[in-house]
């Protein structure tokens, strides 16, 4: 019995280690301190509610009708003192993963900068039908379903909508944010390790949804410079017309880049006054999406 | 403008064979069913003892069966998306495109909530609490007709899109932009909100009827700290829809001036918000759970007491945790957008509060385990859906907890992560709790018990099943799996979705076993008939009367002295300080009248609701006025009431002596 506890344990163990992805193996602080905070508050709470589930089995077990050593008191239904503990249990627990949940909170809100003598680049995501558009606007290039990234540099996102909520998610970096037009959600992360890691909308979207996901690309300073370089000289120039192609409702869209942005292009993608008599962000009408 | 506006031959998916499947043997069943109730000349009984019936007791049941086929549909889609997601891994697609798939799952989501756990919990009060108040029936019996039949108008909606049109491609909640007439212009998120619209008039409407019931009707004597459990948490519960449902009807009728008449409530451009739609929504949907879950609650506190032959321990504590969970559940809201870039403080903040709801439940789990101890625990159907339920619900608890952490949620927020949390509550919570109700009750309501083995089968396979369809996906949403995939590339996910599929074939399994129980029970009813009215020795007021009870309930009201009053007299007959069955002197009692006025009000709004989904005008303002005159006749009748002579209650009484055994 015991062997085969241990077995299983392994197994379980071995599978969860097998995860090369997930909320389960950060890859940067963010995704680290929340998985903290996960396993923390797991804790806590196992504590409690382990001993709850083996005392259930055990007293319906004992107190079956059939076992005659049990005792039978039906006069049993208050008491005082069980009834404090029975409320200050739960209560001490809420206070300790309250605690928790408030640290966490600040800690890592996630329009707060990270901490680092690194400077920090910027990033603007914009999710469309169906597809993530990520605008430099320092560097002045811009990228679609795919994230190139320096590795150990804070990374600051803006993120907003083209039309429908999306969410931002690399699960391996930092927790998601929604995108929605017309406002702006920030974000802040950044990756330890130069690997590629997964992201995705994690908010269905419609029906282009299940391909909505992007590979995050962490690279030394050394090579992202190149990126630079190399994505400044070829593709085409995003302005607000080939925005307006881009915006079109299109499904697992081959990851590409620009080599120049339009100055303002992301403020001019979020402000309503443009959405209205525009073409820009209202670059399609209800028949065009209806087309599929 | 035509005269049957959008509805056109295009609009029955004829291509589909899947959908044209499903309608071709739906239809067939029901054309066999019909013909065989006309035949067989059952249409005269069932239209003047169910359809056109206003006794709480008939109306509970036709809930709890309406709720009961619902469940097979919202369990076909389930089945389907499980398989989907096995099969649809690399490159395959499965053999959902997206356009169907997305309405699987918005139906599912949407079927479950609204006509599956709804109608069951609102059937199992409609049953119970009458009874276990001692009188004789709820306090607007015709208006409670009213609200069923406005339910099954809404389920009649949402399941003829099956075969007219389609469904809601936006999940089961609609949130726009999305779900506007720019990104969704098709007729489905039009079914989605007209069927809510008027389910949801009934289910208000329950909740006035229900809230009045308790607060004025009980039987001489029932103060309020004498009422049952059960009646306590569906006090609660009526007093959240009361005052929640308001908020889903407001809301969706902004989105449907959106929709019809370019009003900008939550469009993406002229001012609209978006944000303000998912505060409303989760104002309602919040406090939703715990419309369906306090219910339930009470029915495991029942049957613990009972099934304990004990009373309920720490009652006040139980009365408290259940008025504070009420209270609480307005103050949560939040939680379910923590992703949507709210401040550090507003963020904290509701993250404690959603955890302060964790200490009443806590509460009310160690009394439940307080009240077995020192108890005689007799383990029938009823106690295993409960136990079963303690042992499951509290990991439930404890992933709800997880999600309560803002910097969790961030992280598995929208996963399939949050998926098995929310099902781990709901379905050991709300569907448990039902059918330990429906086990617990069936007797009472039919006169026979139902069948033991079968239905401990049932409940296997459901433990089960539920544990192997959804521990997986904790893990896949860990793994960053978002929820309403239609396909993915991740290869390492699928060995748990293939898990998760054979955990829904193992509740595949149960529910045949519910259905073959049924079968089984019916067959051997004489074997299991009730014959005393108290067949579980109860403790509550339900099992003193005849078991199925009269129209009229009871003979003569009885008098309640304390808590758990059947109980406490059925010791004092043991005892001998008291007589088995007083001498009554029986007096005539007026039962309210059958009327069509439900059925009739609700096939107009049918045929409106149907109308303003297509955009036919006149036939919508047909339906309107059709309700309109059938509700006016209805208030222009002169007699509502019929009596029961003296002599035809003594006559029954005298009968159904209720036996009491020690």
């Amino acid at each position: 019995m015991r062997n085969g506890l241990l077995a299983l344990f392994l197994i379980g163990t071995s599978m969860l280690g097998g995860c090369t992805e997930g909320v389960l193996d950060p890859k940067g602080p963010i995704a680290f301190a929340e998985r903290q905070i996960l396993i923390n508050a797991t804790g806590i709470m196992l504590a409690i509610v382990i001993p709850v589930v083996v005392a259930t089995l055990g007293v319906a077990f004992w107190f079956r009708a059939s076992n005659e050593r049990a005792r039978y008191r039906p006069d049993f239904v208050y008491s005082g003192r069980l009834e404090m503990l029975v409320w200050s249990i739960p209560l001490m627990t809420v206070l300790l993963t309250g605690t928790v949940a408030w640290i966490g909170a600040y800690d890592l809100d996630p329009p707060k900068p990270i901490a680092s003598s690194t400077k920090s680049i910027k990033i603007q995501a914009i999710s469309l039908d169906w597809k993530w558009l990520f605008i430099y606007p320092e560097l002045g290039v811009a990228s679609v379903n795919h994230l190139t990234i320096p590795v150990g540099t804070p990374v600051s996102f803006e993120l907003t909508s083209s039309g429908v909520m999306n969410s931002f998610f690399v699960p391996q970096l930092a927790g998601q944010i929604y995108t929605m037009a017309g406002m702006v959600t920030r974000l802040n992360l950044r990756a330890d390790y130069a690997e590629t890691y997964r992201g995705l909308s994690a908010n269905f979207s419609g029906e282009g949804f299940a391909d909505m996901h992007f590979n995050v690309d962490v690279m030394p300073p050394e090579r992202f410079a190149q990126w630079i370089a190399s994505t400044r000289s070829v593709g085409p120039a995003l302005d607000s017309k080939t925005y307006a192609d881009l915006a079109r409702p299109s499904t697992a869209v081959t990851p590409f880049t620009f080599q120049s942005v339009a100055p303002n292009l992301f403020d001019s993608i979020r402000t309503s006054s443009m959405q209205s008599d525009d073409a820009l962000c209202r670059s399609y009408s209800t028949s065009m999406r209806a087309e599929k | 403008m035509t005269l049957l506006g959008k509805l056109d031959w295009s609009s029955i998916p004829f291509d589909q064979p899947i959908i044209m499947g499903t309608v071709g043997s739906v239809i067939v069943v029901i054309v066999s069913v019909l013909s065989w109730v006309t035949l067989k000349g059952y249409l005269p009984y069932l239209w003047r003892e169910w359809i056109t019936s206003v006794d709480h007791k008939r109306i509970g049941v036709m809930y709890i069966a309406l709720a009961l086929v619902m469940l097979l549909r919202g369990f076909a889609d389930g089945i389907m998306m499980r398989t989907q997601q096995a099969v649809a891994a690399g490159g395959a697609q499965g053999y959902l495109p997206p356009e169907h798939f997305d309405q699987i799952f918005s139906a599912h989501g949407t079927i479950m909530i609204f006509f599956v756990a709804m109608p069951l919990v609102i059937g199992l009060m409609n049953f119970a609490v009458p009874l276990q108040l001692g009188v004789r029936d709820v306090a607007f019996p015709t208006m409670n007709s009213i609200s069923f039949w406005l339910t099954a108008s809404g389920v009649l909606l949402t399941n003829v899109s099956l075969a007219v049109g389609e469904f809601a491609k936006t999940g089961w909640f609609a949130y726009p932009p999305l779900s506007e007439l720019q990104f969704s212009p098709g007729v489905g998120v039009d079914y989605y909100l007209w069927s809510l619209q008027i389910s949801g008039i009934g289910t208000l409407l329950s909740g006035v009827n229900f809230v009045t019931t308790i607060l004025k009707m009980r039987a001489p004597g029932m103060s309020y700290m004498r009422m049952p459990v059960f009646c306590w948490t569906a006090l609660a519960s009526n007093l959240l829809i009361v005052a929640a449902f308001p908020v889903l009807t407001a809301l969706f009728a902004m989105l449907l001036l959106d929709r019809y008449l370019g009003f900008h409530f939550f469009t993406v451009d002229a001012g609209g918000n978006a944000m303000m739609y998912v505060n409303l929504f989760w104002v309602w949907g919040h406090p939703e759970v715990y419309i369906l879950v306090l219910p339930a609650f009470g029915i495991f506190s029942e049957v613990t007491a009972t099934f304990s032959g004990k009373s309920l321990f720490g009652y006040r504590s139980m009365v408290l945790a259940t008025m504070a969970i009420c209270v609480l559940s307005y103050t949560v809201w939040l939680h379910h957008f923590f992703t949507m870039g709210a401040s550090a403080s507003v963020n904290a903040f509701f993250g404690i509060t959603s955890m302060i709801i964790g200490v009443p439940t806590g509460v009310k789990v160690f009394n439940w385990l307080f009240t077995m101890y020192g108890g005689r625990v007799r383990f029938t159907v009823p106690v295993l859906w409960t136990i079963g339920f303690m042992v499951s619900f509290v990991f439930g608890g404890l992933t709800g907890v997880l999600l309560a952490l803002p910097a969790v949620d961030w992280q598995v927020h929208n996963s399939v992560f949050l998926v098995a949390h929310f099902h781990h509550v709901i379905i050991p919570g709300v569907l448990f709790g039902c059918m330990a109700g429906y086990n617990y009750w069936f007797p009472k309501a039919f006169g026979f018990r139902l069948d033991e083995r079968w239905g401990k089968a049932a409940f296997w396979c459901w433990f089960l099943g539920f544990h192997l369809a959804f521990m997986p996906l904790y893990m896949t949403g860990l793994m960053g799996m978002p929820r309403r995939l239609q396909h993915y590339d991740v290869l390492s996910w699928q060995p748990w979705l293939l898990v998760a599929e054979v955990g829904a074939l193992v509740i595949l399994t149960g529910i045949i076993c519910q259905i073959v129980q049924i079968v089984v029970s019916i067959r051997h009813r004489e074997q299991l008939r009730d014959t005393t009215g108290d067949p579980w020795n109860g403790r509550t007021l339900e099992w003193s009367t005849a078991s199925p009870p009269p129209a009229w309930n009871f003979a003569v009201l009885p008098r309640v002295d304390e808590l758990d009053a059947f109980w406490a007299h059925k010791q004092r007959v043991l005892a001998k300080q008291e007589l088995p069955v007083r001498q009554h002197a029986y007096q005539p009692i007026e039962v309210p009248k059958n009327s069509p006025v439900g059925f009739v009000t609700a096939f107009f709004a049918v045929v409106s609701g149907f109308a303003l989904i297509w955009h036919i005008w006149w036939m919508a303002g047909f339906g309107v006025l059709g309700a309109a005159v059938t509700l006016l006749a209805f208030m222009f009748r002169t007699k509502d009431e019929v009596e029961i002579p003296a002599d035809e209650v003594g006559l029954f009484d005298r009968a159904h002596p209720v036996e009491v055994s020690p």
